[in-house]
């Protein structure tokens, strides 16, 4: 079976992005960029796949600038088969980024398509879904639970008030949440080897994808600041300013 | 026609977050259309008839409803969707789950979880874990979006009479089973709609010790949450977890034991009336955004609060 793989270039989890002063959006030049987690869960399940046998080929694909190579190179280097990129700058909305891929899907038949459930940088969670749509086929969401098989795929959901169990046909999209795997640090080798691996490239224009945008962003803020807090010394304390200050507890 | 509600059922009841994307509705219109969907859908249609500014209920009833599985509630949100310039979710798990499906089946870009009506085409939406706030313009003919729920507060009223009309449910879509629901089913409040939170974190160490949290959360009929860290320690279930991907809350009172405080947390409370955190780590990010931080051994600290709430205080918490 192939899986195919939707990898995006993000500023890491880890850093503390900063909003231009000017309202024009969020300083992402000096910011250290990583693979988006979510997408990094869902490269770790399908290379687990692969390593049990299900699964056959694992495309790495990629929708976004030049410099996404180096998510790619990461994908490969943590086992994905074969890595595309499409380029795309400024960045897709989620609906034409599930164009892209349903044009990479006629092309490549995939039996499953893993996705994070969200990027960390636009938090929409709407591609997987889109997806799933425009193909006709099953999905599944926030998923933290996956087995593979020729007759289908069975999923967990994490869902609002616990967890639901389905059972997918297949082709089928899937988008994944943290807890369903651990992503591995590929090695050292695997890295060298992803340098010089060929990475396949298509064009918008010829999967025939519309990338203007149908929202415009025009002003990008900070939230507003919280007043700084005091420090209580004890849980007396704490009590009687939440009853009496914060008039928040009776 | 021009504001189209997709409400949920919870537990036999309209979902809370359902209440607040008629609220945001309503800033959109004068009235609001709703559509549920469901195996058994009469009470909760009777409860969002008498909703003010409700003018008609559409009702798809048939067993293969039941699961609000995407592949089937959509193609009918989809159809009815026709003649609205707006179909608005609640972002809970159930609208991020099918919205976008409907959005794509529309040709539309969804606009996600927006905290904000500016006017008819401009919303605000966190981005960046709700580290910065983008204002947005859709110019698309049917504006396809998920409503934050602590952004709006839920619709209320119990002498509306909209009228309730049945729609077709259309046929299963057979790409899916549903093999079941496996719910936490905790007896508190609901965590998105609790007037306090109490959530603990990787800090309070353990599940048994986390039972302190919960008892804590009975006394003061608090809902009990959970950083992703004692999530994926087993402390408590998934469905516990506030933050990016978990859940949004917005509380009179964030109490926050053990939680250091990962943007990714904060993105989930930030918005919290009062934050107190209690930690033994002074250096601890969460104490940035507490109003009061008390920088103490949480175990002890649990312990002293429940002596003293259980001698001063009537078993029933309160929002001012």
């Amino acid at each position: 079976m192939k899986v195919l793989v939707g990898v995006k270039r993000v500023v890491d989890a880890y850093v503390k992005i900063r909003v231009r002063g000017d309202g024009s959006g969020v300083d992402t030049a000096n910011a250290k960029m990583s693979m988006n987690p979510f997408d990094e869960v869902a490269l770790e399940a399908a290379v687990r796949l692969q390593e049990s046998g299900v699964v056959t080929e694992v495309l790495a694909v990629s929708v976004g600038p030049a410099s996404a190579h180096e998510q790619l190179r990461t994908a490969l280097a943590m086992g994905a088969t074969r890595a595309l990129h499409v380029a795309a700058d400024p960045a897709l909305e989620p609906l034409a980024v599930a164009h892209t891929l349903q044009g990479i899907c006629d092309r490549e038949a995939p039996d499953l398509v893993l996705l994070g459930k969200q990027a960390i940088d636009d938090d929409c969670n709407q591609t997987g879904q889109m997806l799933a749509a425009l193909q006709g086929w099953a999905q599944a969401t926030s998923v933290s639970g996956l087995e593979l098989d020729a007759g289908g795929a069975s999923v967990t959901r994490e869902i609002d008030g616990g967890l639901e169990h389905l059972a997918l046909r297949l082709p089928a999209v899937v988008s994944v949440d943290l807890r369903l795997n651990d992503p591995r640090h590929p090695k050292l080798p695997d890295i060298m080897k992803a340098k010089r691996a060929q990475i396949e490239t298509l064009t918008l224009e010829e999967l025939g994808v519309d990338p203007e945008p149908r929202l415009s962003v025009l002003e990008v803020t900070e939230p507003p600041r919280r007043e700084p807090g005091v420090r209580v010394s004890t849980v007396g304390e704490l009590v009687e300013r939440l009853r009496n200050e914060a008039g928040v507890l009776s | 026609m021009s504001v189209l509600i997709f409400a949920e059922q919870n537990g036999g009841q309209l979902a809370a977050a359902s209440r607040s994307a008629v609220t945001c509705g309503l800033e959109l219109a004068e009235t609001v259309d709703v559509l549920i969907t469901g195996a058994d859908c009469k009470p909760v249609a009777a409860e969002a008839a008498a909703l003010r500014g409700v003018g008609r209920v559409l009702v798809a009833e048939a067993d293969h409803l039941g699961a609000a599985l995407a592949e089937n509630v959509a193609p009918i949100i989809q159809r009815e969707a026709q003649g609205y310039l707006y179909v608005l979710a609640g972002a809970n798990s159930n609208g991020k789950n099918i919205m976008p499906r409907v959005a794509a089946g529309l040709g539309v870009q969804q606009i996600s979880d927006i905290v904000s009506v500016i006017d008819g085409e401009t919303f605000i939406r966190p981005i960046y874990a709700g580290n910065a706030l983008a204002r947005v313009r859709s110019v698309d003919s049917t504006r396809v979006i998920t409503v934050r729920p602590t952004a709006f507060e839920p619709a209320t009223g119990t002498d509306g009479s909209a009228a309730i009309e049945a729609v077709d449910p259309g046929a299963d879509s057979g790409l899916v089973e549903h093999q079941g629901f496996q719910l936490s089913g905790g007896s508190g409040p609901e965590l998105g709609s609790a007037d306090i939170v109490i959530s603990g974190g990787r800090g309070v160490g353990s599940a048994e010790n986390f039972a302190l949290v919960t008892r804590l959360a009975e006394r003061l009929n608090a809902a009990v949450g959970a950083s992703r860290a004692a999530v994926d320690a087993g402390y408590v279930p998934n469905d516990y977890q506030v933050g990016q991907t978990g859940k949004v809350v917005a509380p009179a009172l964030y109490l926050a034991v053990g939680i250091s405080g990962a943007i990714q947390h904060m993105a989930g409370m930030r918005d919290s009336r009062v934050i107190a955190a209690i930690n033994n780590d002074p250096e601890a990010p969460i104490f940035e955004v507490a109003d009061y931080g008390l920088v103490q051994d949480l175990m002890s600290a649990l312990e002293e609060l429940e002596g003293i709430l259980a001698t001063t205080s009537s078993p029933l918490g309160k929002s001012a």
